[in-house]
């Protein structure tokens, strides 16, 4: 068997960039924290009303004692609800999406808020925007004849103009199961 | 050795792939047409929805499946000296794969499978869709089937003798695509077909996604594999040269395999149904998998090095220009290698775990895989298809210079078509509408772009009629006769002591099954254990 050198050193310098890639997504990972949506979290998607946490009442933004903001945002055929949210800057943001029906997905775009949304599982987010601006929620898997239609707004505001709303304790049983 | 019989199975094959593509080429330029909103009248969300739905299911699996068999049987046959075994079974698969695909086109033309290619259950279709999906997969089977009893029917007659190399890259093709399809497979068998015809009454889209996943990355080596043959075994001998190494080449297609299988879940990175740990996992194997791909990179451009020097070629990179330019074959691997490049690099962005977040499921995807499947990719099955024409059927090429046109032209259209795609994509454009309501101004910066597309797509639908006429015109018309048979590149260095385990398959099926086992039986087990709710069918 002929394995030329030069090529030997190739494939080297190929498994080299390989490695250095992959430490890049580790280092991303394990010393930045930025995963990708992976809770494994399951829920009963036809009886998302009846659960305690994606009941009506339950949507929009809560903010706990610590100042933790978590959004729930509930996606159904061909819509998000609630349909308008305002969260702050410069702040750590969690979300948590559940679909209605069936396949969704949501992305606002130049931010990395993406993730699928799939029947049976909620999906969550953590992320910061870093500056205040209206930015849309766009629909980015298709769902149905709709689909296009199916799409929302995010206003981020200054921090120090933001206003929170009453805060939720912390604690509770989410009643997903 | 019969050879009109494997030359008529082989052409039936390349014909069906050849009108799927044509047909799938003109839903391409409707779509980007509809989808631009420049043109009120075509636009309907039903028929958009169902073209996107045909053109990849007639682009992914019909022109591909069809033009790998193809290939397949006469790579078998050619490489190895020897007449198909068992010809007719050949052709019940043959008849069972079209029949697939007929029964598959009926619910898709009539909108009443616009559910995409990628199926995306709880949302269902009529279930002919996926009974003719599921044949067609079956179909195919017999082709893997064929292909490796020939490899070792020859083993077993020229033992201790390296199989030529372009069976070799073929049978790798054949275990790789029975691997691959296990997954899809299981999904359409015990979830969709009982789905839709309500046997079951919910389904779980984690599972389904998953195991989708399982099939969903193999299968662009499955479409990518015999490009990657030709550059190896046509190439070298076409630019007038030698294949620099039949070793690393067999090594090559042996960790293109390998580890195509088991690194899907970078399609689910975004998917809440799998925990971060499986999905960096994944992510580390899909890394693994560029390897092979810059090996080949490798051998390929110094295999070309070579004939440039043969023919006086000069210089640390002139010599580039001592090619043979005008031999399609030649012509087609340096724009394939182009689109390569900027691709893989597109790639790369996707396969990066965190990175992914900011382009999943944007335009910049379809950008993605047309620059690599419809570019690289399908730039070889022209260049293959205008190769074997004259020696199939014994006819002149109709025109070479077409052809060079062709080839030309469907490397520009690529570009005007993807780079304004990926740019769509950063830009946050949805990969999946089929036109755009959103109030926002951010949609003001993506009409130039859809404009461009319209451009690109015009190009590519040109050059691909072209591309048919020319193989219509030498096939019925032409009046100049061809005898020539198909000439294999030699290796530079002479194959000596290769050992088993680049000889034979069976050290990497044991491979494969345990590097399945690692990444996939947890992911996919957990749906049973989990307390897990399933989603009753919804229409679309």
């Amino acid at each position: 068997m002929h394995i030329d050198p030069l090529e030997k050193k190739w494939a080297y310098i190929s498994l080299g960039m390989a490695g250095m890639f992959v430490g890049i997504i580790m280092i991303d990972s394990f010393v930045h924290g930025i995963d990708a949506p992976s809770n494994v979290e399951t829920i009963d998607s036809a009886r998302l009303h009846l659960t305690k946490e994606f009941a009506e009442d339950n949507l929009g933004v809560q903010i706990d004692e610590n100042g933790k903001i978590t959004v729930r945002i509930v996606a159904a055929r061909y819509g998000f609800f609630p349909k308008h949210v305002t969260v702050p800057a410069e702040t750590p943001i969690t979300f948590r999406w559940a679909s209605a029906d069936v396949l969704h997905g949501v992305h606002m775009p130049m931010t990395n808020m993406s993730t699928m949304i799939v029947p049976g599982y909620v999906s969550e987010v953590t992320t910061t925007f870093p500056k205040p601006a209206k930015y849309p929620l766009l629909c980015n898997e298709y769902c149905g004849m709709g689909h296009d239609h199916m799409w929302s707004n995010i206003t981020v505001e200054a921090k120090e103009t933001w206003q929170a709303p009453s805060i939720t304790k912390t604690g509770e049983d989410t009643g997903n199961e | 050795m019969n050879d009109t019989a494997v030359k008529k199975l082989a052409l039936s094959n390349f014909w069906v792939a050849f009108i799927a593509f044509i047909l799938a080429c003109f839903m391409g330029e409707y779509q980007v047409l509809e989808r631009s909103g420049l043109f009120p009248p075509l636009e309907s969300a039903q028929v958009y929805f169902a073209s996107v739905s045909t053109h990849g299911v007639l682009m992914a699996y019909v022109l591909t499946t069809f033009f790998i068999m193809g290939f397949g049987y006469y790579t078998a046959a050619t490489s190895l000296k020897r007449p198909i075994w068992n010809i007719k079974l050949a052709w019940i698969g043959f008849a069972v794969t079209l029949f697939g695909v007929v029964l598959a086109a009926i619910p898709l033309l009539t909108g009443r499978a616009s559910v995409l290619y990628t199926f995306y259950p709880p949302l269902h279709a009529h279930y002919i869709f996926y009974i003719g999906a599921a044949l067609l997969v079956v179909g195919s089977w017999v082709w893997c089937f064929i292909m490796i009893v020939m490899m070792n029917q020859w083993k077993k007659d020229n033992s201790g003798k390296p199989v030529p190399l372009a069976m070799f890259a073929t049978v790798a093709n054949a275990l790789l695509w029975l691997w691959t399809s296990a997954g899809v497979a299981m999904e359409v068998v015990f979830q969709l077909i009982p789905f839709t015809l309500g046997w079951i009454d919910t389904i779980d889209p984690g599972l389904a996604r998953t195991l989708f996943a399982w099939t969903l990355h193999p299968i662009v080596y499955f479409w990518l594999i015999p490009a990657y043959t030709a550059f190896y075994v046509f190439v070298p001998k076409q630019a007038g040269g030698y294949l620099f190494s039949d070793e690393m080449a067999r090594a090559a297609f042996i960790v293109l395999v390998v580890f195509s299988l088991p690194i899907g879940f970078h399609h689910l990175y975004m998917d809440p149904e799998q925990a971060a740990g499986w999905k960096l996992l994944h992510g580390f194997g899909t890394f693994v998998v560029t390897l092979p791909t810059f090996i080949t990179g490798f051998t390929v451009i110094a295999s070309m090095e070579i004939a440039a020097r043969l023919r006086g070629g000069k210089g640390l990179l002139s010599w580039i220009g001592s090619l043979p330019w005008t031999n399609p074959m030649v012509l087609a691997i340096i724009l394939s290698l182009l689109m390569l490049i900027f691709g893989g690099f597109g790639g790369i962005v996707n396969a990066s775990y965190a990175m992914n977040a900011m382009i999943h499921n944007t335009a910049w995807v379809p950008g993605h895989f047309h620059l690599i499947f419809a570019g690289t990719t399908v730039i070889m099955y022209f260049a293959i298809a205008y190769y074997l024409w004259p020696i199939m059927t014994g006819k002149a090429l109709f025109s070479k210079k077409m052809a060079l046109v062709q080839l030309w032209t469907w490397f520009i259209g690529m570009s005007i078509l993807t780079t304004p795609w990926h740019i769509l994509g950063l830009l946050g454009q949805p990969r999946r509408i089929s036109s755009v309501e959103y109030n926002s101004i951010l949609t003001l910066s993506w009409e130039p772009y859809e404009f461009a597309m319209i451009v690109g797509g015009l190009v590519l639908l040109g050059s691909a009629c072209v591309f048919i006429y020319i193989l219509v015109m030498t096939q019925f018309k032409a009046t100049k006769s061809f005898s020539g048979e198909v000439e294999y590149a030699s290796t530079y260095h002479p194959v000596k002591d290769l050992p088993e385990f680049l000889n034979s398959f069976s050290l990497w099926n044991k491979v494969i099954a345990g590097l399945m086992a690692l990444s996939f039986a947890i992911p996919i087990l957990q749906f049973f254990f989990m307390d897990t709710h399933g989603s009753s069918p919804w229409g679309y």
